[in-house]
């Protein structure tokens, strides 16, 4: 992550969230073991993705899909389970095989 | 105005909450502190405090209000004795580490099995890693005192900590006393308005309180909490000390009986030092220079002014009301002996009253004899030991 941890006396105490809407600073995408890799050409951006994953890592540009947001994406997989079976335009591949594309 | 008054110990307890009068108390009745709340409750409904009462079906129900209750901005007590601080513990832990100044007085009594209502500390020894400030008192005077002074103590900036303030079930709790009370006027002064350092209510600061903290966090969390207590140093003999210019009482870590000129001293908590003060006079009348080091406060532990004080002794022991199974001896003595490190070489252990066993000016006595002993042969032979046990 490129987030800096704060020590000790740098932090709020009783570990308290001391601003609001921050949690966007939180990069949780070293969570992740499988990212999920958008296949563009079956994409039918229906959206179920967008709708359905729990982390808002889903980017939406002019109603398409066009991609993840990785530094945020803990790769539980929804996307990809949820992408229709016809399409199969998400597949799920081993983060630590994937050319990092993104600052996760 | 300043008053003398016939108090058991919960009455002191619960006399000194009515002048601080608190916002919020969560309560559940436990026996030896029952009696602690039923008062305190009974000035609720007299409309004699402000407080907002809450009964709750439980122990683990209580911390857990007190929680939510701290965290909105509130000055927040309840009160509690033995399984039902087993029962909170998990809360306790959560209080400390959220940094939220809750107040409890802890009425000590033995933890089952087998069951026993009576007193000894195994209670509050079983939270002394909660990361709770734990003051302990001789009398219904200090249960008074040191229930007033909890608050200043805890509410300050630099410490941000819950505090228990002991006293012994029964033989305080129960046992009527006179008490000096200042009223609430003095006390409101003393203790002020309540300003939290933070609220989940102040809408223009907005938190969030208790949010996941794993491996990247947590520790820091434990090492501020360090600090917090290491800051409780200073200002709890600065409050002790302001105490005192209010009230001619003034308290630090603990108080030396005696000490001046000893030989050979004990070191106890609670109760039985008032009893170890009797024992050090008879056993001075019986050619023993003898005086007792009464530990006040536990947590933080004041070990390095301890070892100080036990240091200038030829023989010392240390009396556990409380026993750790597989490490011999007690709390206290492990803790004073870490301290002292090798500085008080005749150094004993005596585990003593659990489950209320009662203890004696007499035999408090013989333990001054054996130091006695001991200090001249220089040989300090078993280092843990009973007494008033049937052997």
């Amino acid at each position: 992550m490129s987030n800096k941890l704060l020590n000790w006396r740098e932090m709020p105490i009783g570990g308290m969230v001391v601003r609001a809407g921050n949690s966007e600073e939180y990069e949780t995408g070293s969570w992740r073991t499988y990212r999920p890799v958008h296949v563009e050409e079956r994409c039918i951006h229906c959206l179920r993705c967008w709708i359905l994953c729990p982390d808002s890592a889903i980017k939406v540009e002019d109603g398409k899909m066009v991609g993840f947001d990785l530094d945020h994406c803990k790769g539980c997989g929804i996307c990809a389970a949820e992408c229709p079976p016809k399409c199969h335009a998400i597949e799920m591949k081993l983060d630590s095989e994937c050319e990092d594309e993104a600052s996760a | 105005m300043a008053e003398l008054v016939g108090l058991t110990g919960n009455e002191a307890g619960a006399e000194a909450l009515k002048d601080v009068n608190p916002d919020v108390a969560a309560v559940f009745p436990i026996t030896p502190q029952t009696e602690l709340m039923h008062q305190f409750s009974s000035y609720v409904n007299d409309g004699e405090v402000d407080t907002e009462l809450v009964p709750v079906e439980s122990e683990h129900s209580a911390q857990s209000a007190c929680f939510g209750s701290a965290a909105s901005g509130a000055r927040t007590v309840t009160a509690t004795s033995s399984q039902g601080l087993m029962l909170m513990a998990e809360i306790c832990y959560i209080t400390a580490g959220t940094r939220l100044p809750v107040v409890m007085p802890v009425v000590n009594r033995a933890l089952s099995g087998p069951i026993n209502i009576h007193c000894d500390h195994s209670d509050a020894m079983g939270c002394r890693d909660s990361g709770w400030i734990q003051i302990y008192s001789e009398n219904a005077q200090e249960v008074y005192d040191n229930t007033i002074q909890a608050f200043r103590i805890g509410e300050h900036k630099d410490v941000l900590l819950p505090v228990m303030s002991c006293l012994d079930g029964f033989i305080l709790s129960h046992t009527m006393e006179s008490v000096e009370v200042i009223g609430r006027e003095a006390v409101q002064g003393f203790v002020g308005e309540y300003d939290p350092a933070f609220s989940l209510l102040d809408t223009q600061s907005p938190i969030s309180i208790g949010p996941l903290h794993l491996t990247d966090y947590y520790f820091e969390c434990k090492r501020q909490e360090v600090e917090a207590m290491e800051n409780a140093r200073q200002v709890i003999l600065d409050v002790g000390k302001e105490y005192g210019e209010l009230t001619g009482r003034g308290y630090g870590f603990f108080e030396e009986y005696r000490l001046d000129d000893a030989e050979v001293a004990i070191v106890a908590l609670g109760s039985t030092c008032g009893t170890a003060k009797a024992a050090a006079d008879q056993a001075r009348e019986n050619g023993v220079k003898a005086g007792v080091l009464k530990l006040r406060v536990f947590r933080p532990f004041p070990g390095d002014q301890i070892a100080e004080v036990i240091s200038r002794m030829g023989a010392v022991a240390v009396m556990d009301r409380a026993i750790s199974f597989g490490l011999q001896g007690g709390p206290l003595f492990n803790e004073v002996r870490s301290f002292a490190n090798g500085r008080c070489p005749n150094l004993i252990n005596y585990v003593y009253g659990l489950g209320g066993r009662d203890i004696n000016a007499t035999e408090i006595e013989s333990i001054f004899h054996e130091l006695e002993k001991i200090k001249d042969s220089g040989q300090p032979g078993e280092l843990y030991r009973y007494i008033g046990l049937r052997e």
